[in-house]
């Protein structure tokens, strides 16, 4: 025990160094993607703010003045999207996870083949996920370049994602509360529908938002499906769109200079969405927070 | 190592089961007319093919409260969820043998679970409450059973009878995780009582509990046994003494070589039998504290 002195004292130096040097470390991590993330914000906000005004909102885009272009069929093409996702993608994620949650016999190799390969789709990349539409919606079922198969391309692209969160939100409801709901008599319909579901509905609502919005985000499958640059006409169904994001790349894409502040305030409405869905997904978590 | 023969204090070696109170409740329990309402014949319960209860015969009879001793892993709490076929709900879990109740063997082919559950209830160790309200957690069974005329009567007789109502009135639709732990476990029980069950099995209901909590508990089964037949396991040997008509008492077989514990039933008698003159030496060792 000579190594350690009777009395209370300092601690090792070299113990001290290190744990300073590993806080330092940890301090500069956050920092890069804190000054990053502000430094974007900042330009963009400092480019685009000067073009928020009423036209941004109800003119459709201009292509030969940028001073009176507007986002309106964009900003439409994009409220229609998530509507439609919403409509789409959370029945189905949510009967999914209860199926595997609930139902599945993991044991049974089709189960697991599900589950393997609803892991791997969550991270195949987006792009991918449009040349399927146009190969698949666009082209096979004869669908068109339609507001319609840009929202089922967008279904498919979170379905995983919003698939792991409703499982998640599922598993986290203790089974003494299945178990006493099947002591009473109850049916496995009625455990899940009656104690299971209302208990991991905050849990899927959150995972569902948060999904959405990365889906809102998104540029590359859009483009493939056909959400077009140039719209003047607001979105329907069976129609032609566009979409924000597509919008911005539009934009960004052009030369003129008075675009890409256009551009900026694209993204400023796009964030503010965005962190508006989050901030709600945050909310709903609080709110429904449970103590078991 | 004493002379059992000649232990003539041996009644005494077990706290709240003193000489007068032993005799009455030996003529008490003698004097009962005993109808069979569970057969157990030959049971065996395995998971994933290794036996963990093992050839299990028993009969218990109506408006009787039995207990289960024994040490862990002895297989009561298996045994316990035979009778509502709670153990279906465990993929790998398999039974031979037979439960006949009034006579209908429960795991016959004709047999649904779930309406074994409905006249079966069960209490379980830890209070789980739902996640709802206290009214709701009450309405639950009979709302599920599709009894809506006079829920708030059913509900409120209920609460009554689980010697609840007064302490929350007041509170019906506050959350019923509100409640102390001793105010939940008697929720539970409640709740079993509003489906009207014939049978109620409780799985340790005290053990999270404090005396007091516990106390009103036991006095509870004392009432409920006029209306109710009570299975309970229980880990207190005191608590089974006060409580239990019937006790039996479950061992392990440890087999070395395949390193399987096995349960079997050593002993089944009346109460006082069990704790002041046991046939069997593991009995009395388990019941005077010697087991391991």
């Amino acid at each position: 025990m000579s190594a350690v002195s009777s009395s209370i004292g300092q601690r090792p130096r070299g113990d001290k160094v290190r744990g300073t040097l590993f806080y330092i470390l940890l301090l500069i991590s956050v920092a890069v993607g804190f000054i990053l993330l502000f430094t974007l914000i900042v330009d963009v906000v400092q480019k685009g703010i000067g073009y928020i005004d009423p036209l941004f909102f109800t003119e459709p885009n201009n292509p030969t003045n940028p001073q009176e272009a507007g986002a309106k069929p964009a900003i439409l093409g994009t409220i229609y999207l998530m509507v439609l996702l919403l409509i789409f993608v959370v029945p189905i994620g949510v009967g999914t996870a209860i199926y595997l949650e609930e139902y599945a016999d993991r044991e049974r190799w089709y189960n697991r083949l599900l589950e393997l390969n609803i892991q791997n789709l969550a991270a195949v990349p987006s792009i991918v996920y449009g040349i399927l539409g146009l190969a698949f919606l666009v082209r096979g079922l004869g669908l068109g370049r339609v507001l319609l198969a840009g929202a089922l391309i967008l279904t498919l692209l979170v379905l995983p994602t919003v698939i792991v969160a409703a499982r998640e939100a599922i598993r986290a409801v203790p089974d003494s509360i299945r178990q006493g709901a099947f002591a009473l008599g109850a049916t496995q319909w009625q455990v899940v529908s009656r104690q299971v579901l209302p208990a991991a509905i905050p849990g899927i609502a959150t995972g569902s938002i948060l999904a959405l919005a990365r889906a809102i985000g998104e540029t590359a499958p859009l483009l493939l499906v056909g959400a077009l640059t140039y719209v003047t006409v607001n979105p329907s169904l069976f129609g032609s769109f566009t979409a924000l994001p597509v919008q911005i790349y539009q934009w960004i894409a052009r030369p003129q200079e008075e675009f890409r502040y256009l551009a900026a305030a694209g993204i400023m409405v796009l964030l503010a969405i965005l962190l508006t869905m989050n901030a709600f997904a945050i909310w709903l978590r609080n709110r429904y927070q449970r103590r078991w | 190592m004493p002379d059992m023969e000649s232990a003539p204090a041996a009644p005494a070696r077990i706290a709240g089961m003193d000489e007068k109170i032993l005799t009455e409740r030996r003529e008490a329990v003698s004097s009962t007319r005993r109808d069979v309402l569970f057969d157990v014949a030959d049971l065996t319960v395995s998971y994933s093919d290794v036996p963990a209860l093992k050839n299990v015969s028993l009969e218990i009879y109506k408006n009787f409260v039995t207990a289960f001793i024994g040490p862990s892993g002895c297989g009561k709490s298996t045994f316990i969820r035979c009778f509502n076929r709670m153990n279906d709900l465990i993929p790998t879990a398999s039974v031979d043998g037979k439960i006949l109740y009034h006579g209908t063997d429960l795991y016959g082919n004709e047999v649904d679970s779930v309406e074994v559950r409905k006249r079966i209830g069960m209490v379980f160790q830890k209070p789980n409450p739902f996640p709802k309200s206290i009214y709701d957690n009450i309405a639950f069974g009979p709302r599920v059973l599709g009894w809506k005329k006079d829920l708030d009567d059913r509900v409120e007789r209920a609460l009554r009878d689980a010697a609840l109502w007064d302490e929350v009135k007041n509170r019906l639709k506050a959350s019923a995780y509100s409640l102390s732990g001793g105010q939940q476990q008697r929720l539970c029980i409640a709740r079993c009582l509003a489906v009207e069950p014939d049978v109620l099995l409780m799985d340790e209901p005290a053990s999270a509990l404090d005396p007091i909590s516990t106390t009103a508990i036991e006095d509870l089964m004392h009432q409920l046994k006029r209306e109710y037949t009570i299975v309970i396991v229980t880990h207190n040997m005191q608590q089974a003494a006060r409580v239990a008509d019937m006790t039996a008492f479950f061992s392990v077989e440890v087999d070395e070589e395949k390193d399987h514990r096995t349960g079997i039933l050593v002993e089944y008698d009346e109460t006082p039998t069990i704790f002041t003159n046991p046939g069997d030496k593991r009995t009395e060792d388990y019941v005077t504290g010697r087991f391991g």
